[in-house]
């Protein structure tokens, strides 16, 4: 797998698998996530991974105190360039589709009339697109279990909020540019609000406390509000 | 039990953090100043994981209802007890009943409290520190109110040795101190430099030049919105030599960005995982402690080294960390032998 490696700081580095959002950079990364999970190595800490790569926490003392190098960054890549020349094959896409539904519009989208006009659409009609396609999971980031979801049509594209919201509130389905996601938990935020889920995205008891996992298909599927209400009590 | 009788600015529990969770969007947390919490923890014999109290720029007032052994240390808050000063970077031995009363930090910004045994919280991925935008971890949470009692944990053998030796010696205010202390941050800092040492990030040749130049010659005030999730700082401006869109990449402990305003942002504790804005620079991990303590409206410099070079000041800053933490024991321990105290 062509890689290259980058001091993050100076007890972490960042592994550059491809230039620019696609799937095909995604899988590479779910790839070496993987394995690196499989494999665990003793001297990595923590892996977090995203959209073009993976960044490595390491042990910078233990690899001094092991292989007495000047530089332990130079130790590090040099294990992980080994680690990634044997690596084994890629994994298998998912196959499995989650399901999320959405009350779109009225006090739990109140950007969705502004998406629609943006785009010279009827509400109804960007509820339509944005329900009808499959979107993956390329990471999480930004605040708790937050997906980053790739995939949307550019035909409901819309530019973030000026101003940020001080609070977004938990479950919120939101658009910013050509990515839609939603808001596991209340937070700041400036995606622009169409409609919101009740099922819960950040499960902090369960391991993982994340219900999306990078590489996971999303469809979103459109519910009323009783719909709603009756699922959140669930 | 340690009751908060009057709370300080913001007041929180604060660990090593939490471990393995940003690749699930969380942030990692834990003590700003590193380097502070461990050095409390270090000087009354507490295991590296236990927590601390974190103070911010106002300090509380805690009134002890048991006797304990703590140490202070960060920013001096001017502790005392009943009109006596309380001595930082040391053992302190505390009498029943007695009232610890911090006010403002006159340098610094943060400091924390180590108590024997380390202080009980709510845990919360693996890590009792308090995630204040989550309201998990810690105290319920959030920061420290009037009335907030605090529980410590068992004590660890150093700790009661340690307190064995003072409580019998102590003043007409009911406390008592070793005659040794910690050295100061300097020293663990290798140099004492006034500037934060940086190293460049991975964007670093995308600014033009006159921006990278005045950030590593002007001045950078912290802005008074700056918290534990970051700095922000208020200089001159630094741009991009082509605008460009930066994909959303990790960011880790003192990661300065720069959004579109041109201010650049370093990223503390509570920082969000992952970051869009271009990178400018790296904090070396042996100044990130200075880092935590610069106070609103304070002005710093930055001054860039290699990555090789935080490197090596890392390796050498852990290793005075653990000689430290040795010679604490062995003091402790020839102490007992000598009959000292």
């Amino acid at each position: 797998m062509e890689h290259t490696i980058a001091p993050l700081g100076d007890r972490s580095f960042f592994v550059t698998l491809g230039e620019e959002i696609s799937p095909e950079t995604h899988h590479l990364v779910r790839t070496l996530t993987e394995h690196l999970k499989r494999k665990d190595l003793h001297w990595i800490e923590e892996v977090v991974p995203s959209y073009t790569g993976v960044a490595v926490y390491y042990d910078a003392r233990a690899l001094h105190a092991e292989f007495s190098s000047a530089s332990p960054y130079e130790t590090a890549a040099a294990l992980f360039s080994e680690f990634v020349s044997g690596m084994g094959r890629e994994v298998k896409e998912k196959e499995k589709v989650v399901e999320i539904p959405v009350c779109y519009g009225g006090d739990f989208g109140p950007d969705l009339s502004g998406v629609a006009k943006k785009n010279g659409l009827k509400e109804k009609e960007v509820m339509e697109i944005h329900s009808s396609r499959e979107y993956l999971v390329y990471m999480l980031g930004f605040a708790p279990g937050f997906p980053f979801l790739g995939g949307m049509d550019e035909t409901i594209a819309t530019p973030r909020k000026a101003s940020p919201r001080l609070s977004v509130p938990e479950g919120s389905v939101g658009i910013a540019g050509s990515q839609t996601g939603v808001y596991p938990v209340e937070t700041p935020g400036g995606w622009m609000l169409i409609g919101r889920t009740p099922l819960s995205l950040f499960r902090p008891e369960e391991d993982p406390p994340a219900y999306l996992q990078p590489g996971d298909r999303v469809k979103f599927y459109p519910v009323s509000f009783e719909e709603y209400k009756r699922l959140e009590e669930e | 039990m340690i009751e908060v009788t009057k709370p300080g600015l913001l007041t929180t529990i604060q660990d090593l953090g939490r471990r393995g969770y940003q690749k699930y969007g969380v942030s990692p947390g834990g003590a700003a100043d590193m380097l502070a919490h461990r050095l409390a923890n270090i000087a009354i014999g507490n295991v590296a994981d236990a927590a601390t109290l974190e103070m911010t720029l106002q300090g509380d007032e805690l009134s002890l209802q048991e006797a304990a052994l703590i140490s202070i240390t960060g920013a001096d808050m001017n502790p005392e007890i009943d009109g006596k000063p309380l001595p930082m970077w040391r053992p302190v031995y505390v009498e029943k009943g007695k009232k610890l009363l911090f006010r403002n930090a006159g340098q610094g910004l943060r400091t924390y409290v180590a108590i024997e045994g380390g202080i009980q919280g709510d845990l919360f991925l693996g890590s009792t520190s308090t995630y204040l935008s989550m309201e998990a971890g810690g105290y319920s949470g959030r920061a420290l109110k009037e009335g907030d009692m605090l529980q410590k944990n068992g004590r660890y053998s150093l700790n009661e040795e340690i307190s064995d030796r003072l409580k019998h010696q102590t003043n007409d205010q009911g406390f008592a101190y070793t005659p040794w202390r910690l050295p100061d941050p300097s020293f663990f800092q290798e140099e004492i430099v006034p500037e934060i040492r940086v190293f460049p990030g991975p964007h670093y040749q995308l600014f033009d030049a006159e921006s990278r130049q005045a950030f590593e010659r002007g001045a950078y005030q912290t802005g008074s919105k700056s918290d534990r999730m970051g700095i922000r700082f208020d200089g001159e401006k630094l741009t991009l030599r082509n605008q460009e869109e930066i994909i959303s990449e990790p960011v880790t402990f003192g990661t300065i960005q720069v959004p579109a305003n041109g201010q650049p942002i370093l990223l503390l504790a509570d920082r969000q995982t992952t970051g869009g804005y271009p990178k400018l620079a790296q904090v070396a991990s042996v100044d990130f402690s200075k880092v935590a303590q610069l106070r609103p409206g304070e002005e710093t410099k930055f001054r860039m080294i290699t990555h090789r070079e935080a490197e090596q000041l890392f390796l050498c800053f852990e290793d005075r960390i653990q000689q430290c933490a040795l010679a604490v024991r062995r003091k402790v321990r020839e102490e007992m032998k000598d009959g000292k105290y």
